[in-house]
């Protein structure tokens, strides 16, 4: 599998996820700047955490319309895989990539802290490595993850099985409309996430079912 | 514009000698600009005037020590070619007067002294100190406060992973925001502040200059009063975006051989910078400020020269290296511009509109820069108290659960679940244990790192409470198994024209010079904050201490919980059951008195070493120091962390239970034999006093109570009190 994870001036989590993906594939991803219209081979593109370009107004709207973007969204049409983590998927909705919205935390506070995430489907790459209806523990590091649509989109979601990861056992850390923790497209191809399974990939992270996410990739992709 | 006056002078907090000082340097009556460049520079804050004849009584060197006090931040060698760069800042009044931007800054600041010297930030940590909980302002001042070293940490990616948090009265008028950077950079690519090369380009990157923080350093110079609040446009305003590509271009240039000499405009910003360097270099400095890239309009020499800005690097350059450093900050997009060149002169001299601003010789503002013996008074002993005179109020487990949510030892989790503790992924252990633990990237080794102190001792007795805040953070270092390397200071304190003030300031360093020498920890950076007083009311006596340790083996660092049931629990150390100054005392008898536990350092660092090669032996399943609230105090947080109970065998003794002994440590092992036969080895005292097991905290003398129950309590007081349930 090739992979790239594109940087944005203020991504923090793209060093982190590079090693997550090296070590699933056996060698480092492409690194590409936000300024790039163009992306290399690539079978799975990474949108890392962190506040792209300072996220003051609202996170994720600046980067949707940055250079690079253009390019992915390009690449999706073209049938590669696009995952958003955190600030990643701020940046797939923002884009339009993926329905809905993140919006402040309920609390109002930044929230770091594991929690526990019910896998709603293995349909598609992102989570063939895990059994169905499985619960994993990831962490979560954000201030706006409060994920909310329409009421026709998230019957949508909710029926097309498009729901692919949610908060169980009173984890919700945010608020978020379902206990939505993770969504994909329409097409199985892009999915985004506000847990972090890259700072669940080694042993001294206290729990590595963040790691299966990129081997099963590989798997699929290789 | 003003005439410079002896009253104007005053007015910039110069004494009446340090006006006459001044107007001996200069042969003539200053100008404006000039004033206010004597006036930061021989502030408390940035001219240390009160304090450096007692800083140097400190040790500073040793074999690991690269760098000691004097530079932006200590460095200290972590072998495998690495160095790890630290210090600890205070940002206490900003943060009094505006609490997030105030510690936002604090934490920015702190973050530029790190990466100055070369190395990536990799973990911040904090110290904390509010007035008590049901004061109108703590809840304030303390949500703002988080928020800030959240909202700034988090954004620039560098985690936060440990710190400490306490509330008493004596802070009611002045909080305390002490910030910790730990970065790691290439053993021989350290970079430093001393000019060289006359004629040298000199650049500024960053942001650009507003018309904020003028005076800052003034005025952290200064006791409050009323009207304080008057002063928030002396507090600066954080960019962390801003920050977070000054790191990456910082650190992208130094890879190159372009950076000559570098230095963050800190305190007194663009004065204090370009002073400090061309003074460490025996050289002369020219800047034009009309280059300055400047926020606003009409900014005169002085408001240039004085504000406090942030996210703003000054930089001496190879010549010819222009084009290239230029090329890497375009990429970041942030500001360069060369504003300046290094001469022969030995002045510093500002023009502005094609005017001479200022003109004057660097090396007096330093050598000449005042030095005050201030007169102090040793504290008095405490009156000794009867331990035997405070029974037990209640059955020793709900006494447990009282001091288990009180504010001192209650669960900070709603102050560090709004720090990003993960970001670079490799956190071993975050904030909770007793020190974090952070993988030296890209290795199987880790640094580990705390702070510690604790103000009442201190109060109690100064000198016993500055060895007791060098001895926990070692302490602390060495339950998880780190061997302890070296130190940062941040000593707050009231007003040093006091001499009971000084007499704690003179006692506490006093107390860690001790402690450092003979636990071979030294001092390798620090700050120091005078003036922590409101309408005459001091703080506490507070001296931070930051500690940083080495694990060969990251795998192995110790966590403070029961792992697993069916542990033996041994006490390593002597408890005698000190109960003067403890919390026990405070919290359950109302009463705060008595001489702190004595800290016998031979004793100290016998134990702690025995216990650090245990762990290293894989005989420790947990391990944890008995410090605030005792030993029962300690287990407690064990069978909490790792949600087990125990049985113990301790008696229904208050001293026993509740006394804060120094020395000790609770350890959980599933061979307490060898244990025991090394502690005997070593001489230091060990007893068996319970095995892990079970949902519940249970003994013969102490009564029962679920570790549920314990937790509850443990976690409500802080979201009770933020929500505004109590106070």
């Amino acid at each position: 599998m090739h992979a790239a994870v594109v940087v944005f001036p203020g991504s923090n989590c793209d060093r982190d996820v590079a090693l997550a993906v090296a070590r699933a594939t056996g060698r480092p991803p492409a690194m590409v700047w936000h300024g790039d219209t163009d992306l290399p081979r690539a079978d799975l593109i990474v949108l890392p955490g962190g506040f792209s370009y300072g996220d003051y107004l609202r996170c994720g709207a600046m980067a949707a319309h940055s250079p690079v973007m253009r390019a992915v969204v390009e690449r999706v049409k073209a049938g590669a895989r696009v995952l958003g983590i955190c600030n990643g998927f701020q940046i797939l909705t923002e884009a339009r990539l993926l329905p809905g919205a993140l919006l402040r935390n309920a609390s109002r506070k930044f929230v770091c802290r594991p929690v526990s995430l019910r896998v709603e489907t293995t349909n598609g790459e992102f989570t063939r490595a895990y059994a169905p209806g499985e619960t994993i523990r990831l962490p979560v590091a954000h201030g706006e993850g409060n994920y909310t649509a329409d009421p026709e989109t998230l019957a949508r979601l909710e029926g097309e099985g498009r729901v692919v990861f949610r908060y169980v056992d009173g984890t919700n850390p945010n608020g978020s409309v379902n206990d939505i923790a993770g969504i994909m497209d329409a097409t199985g191809r892009v999915m985004g996430l506000m847990p972090h399974p890259e700072r669940a990939s080694e042993a001294i992270h206290g729990s590595t079912d963040g790691a299966r996410m990129f081997e099963g990739l590989v798997e699929a992709l290789a | 514009m003003t005439g410079v006056t002896a009253d104007v002078a005053k007015e910039h907090g110069l004494s009446a000698e340090e006006w006459q000082a001044a107007l001996e340097i200069m042969g003539r009556t200053p100008s404006i600009t000039e004033l206010g460049i004597f006036s930061v520079m021989w502030s408390e804050h940035c001219s240390y005037k009160s304090s450096r004849v007692w800083l140097k009584t400190l040790p500073t060197t040793g074999p690991r020590v690269i760098c000691g006090p004097g530079e932006n931040a200590g460095v200290v060698d972590i072998g495998g070619g690495l160095a790890a760069v630290f210090k600890m800042e205070s940002h206490n009044h900003p943060s009094f007067i505006e609490p997030y931007q105030g510690a936002a800054t604090g934490v920015g600041g702190i973050m530029r002294d790190v990466f100055t010297m070369g190395a990536r930030p990799v973990a911040n940590l904090n110290a904390l100190r509010f007035g008590r909980p049901d004061h109108p302002r703590t809840r304030h001042l303390l949500a703002g406060v988080v928020a800030g070293i959240g909202g700034y940490g988090n954004c620039v990616g560098v985690p936060t992973v440990g710190g400490e948090l306490n509330f008493h009265p004596a802070y009611d008028g002045n909080c305390l925001v002490n910030a910790m950077t730990v970065g790691l950079a290439k053993a021989d690519r350290i970079f430093y502040s001393a000019a060289a090369g006359v004629g040298n380009p000199v650049v500024y990157v960053g942001s650009k200059t507003g018309r904020d923080g003028i005076h800052g350093a003034t005025m952290a110079s200064a006791e409050f009063s009323e009207g304080t609040e008057e002063k928030r446009p002396t507090v600066q305003v954080g960019d962390p975006f801003t920050e977070k590509l000054l790191i990456e271009a910082c650190l992208e240039l130094m890879a190159t051989d372009a950076i000559v000499a570098i230095q963050d405009m800190g305190a007194a910003g663009l004065t204090s910078s370009s002073v400090e360097m061309a003074g460490k270099g025996d050289l002369g400095i020219t800047l034009d400020l009309d280059r300055v890239p400047q926020r606003e309009q009409g900014m005169t020499a002085y408001e240039i020269m004085l504000s406090e800005s942030q996210e703003r690097m000054l930089m001496i350059l190879r010549p010819g290296a222009e084009d290239q450093a230029r090329a890497i900050f375009t990429k970041w997009e942030l500001d360069f511009a060369v504003i300046g060149r290094l001469t022969d002169t030995g002045r510093l001299v500002l023009t502005r509109d094609g005017r001479v601003e200022a003109d004057m010789p660097i090396e007096p503002l330093s050598s000449r820069a005042p030095l005050y013996h201030r007169p102090w008074e040793p504290t008095p002993p405490p009156a000794p108290i009867d331990d035997g005179a405070f029974d037990l109020p209640d059955t020793p487990v709900r006494a447990l659960a009282r001091l288990l949510a009180s504010a001192d030892l209650c669960s900070r989790r709603w102050v560090w679940e709004q720090y990003d503790s993960h970001v670079g992924a490799d956190t071993a252990q975050g904030p909770g244990g007793d020190a974090a633990v952070v993988r030296i990237h890209g290795t199987g080794r880790a640094l580990a790192m705390t702070c510690d102190v604790t103000p009442r001792y201190c109060l109690a007795d100064p000198v016993e409470g500055g060895r007791q805040a060098v001895a926990e953070a070692w302490r602390n270092l060495t339950a998880v198994g780190a061997l302890p390397l070296a130190v940062t200071d941040n000593m707050n304190f009231g007003n040093p024209e006091k001499p009971r003030i000084m007499g704690q300031f003179a006692g506490c360093i006093q107390g860690m010079a001790d402690a450092c020498r003979a636990l071979e920890f030294p001092v390798v950076s620090g700050n120091v904050s005078l003036y922590n007083e409101t309408d005459g009311r001091a703080i506490l006596p507070t001296p931070a201490i930051g500690g940083l340790g080495l694990l060969e083996d990251v795998t192995k660092a110790a966590v403070a919980a029961f792992t697993a049931p069916d542990l033996a629990i041994l006490v390593l150390g002597d408890g005698r059951g000190h109960l003067g100054q403890s919390l026990y005392l405070r919290e359950l008898h109302g009463r705060e008195e008595g001489a702190p536990p004595p800290v016998d350092l031979a004793v100290e660092r016998r134990n702690g070493d025995l216990v650090r090669a245990l762990i290293a032996d894989g005989l420790v399943a947990g391990c944890h120091d008995v410090s605030d609230g005792g030993l029962l105090v300690a287990v407690a947080e064990m069978a909490m962390a790792g949600r087990t109970g125990c049985r113990l065998d301790l008696p229904a003794d208050a001293g026993v239970l509740f006394g804060e002994d120094q020395g000790r440590y609770v350890v959980a092992t599933a061979d307490p034999t060898a244990v025991a036969a090394r502690a005997v080895a070593a001489g230091v005292p060990v007893a068996r006093v319970g095995t892990t097991g079970g949902v519940s905290l249970t003994g013969p003398h102490l009564g029962a109570i679920s570790v549920e129950d314990l937790t509850a309590a443990h976690e409500a007081f802080l979201p009770a009190l933020m929500s505004g349930e109590t106070a």
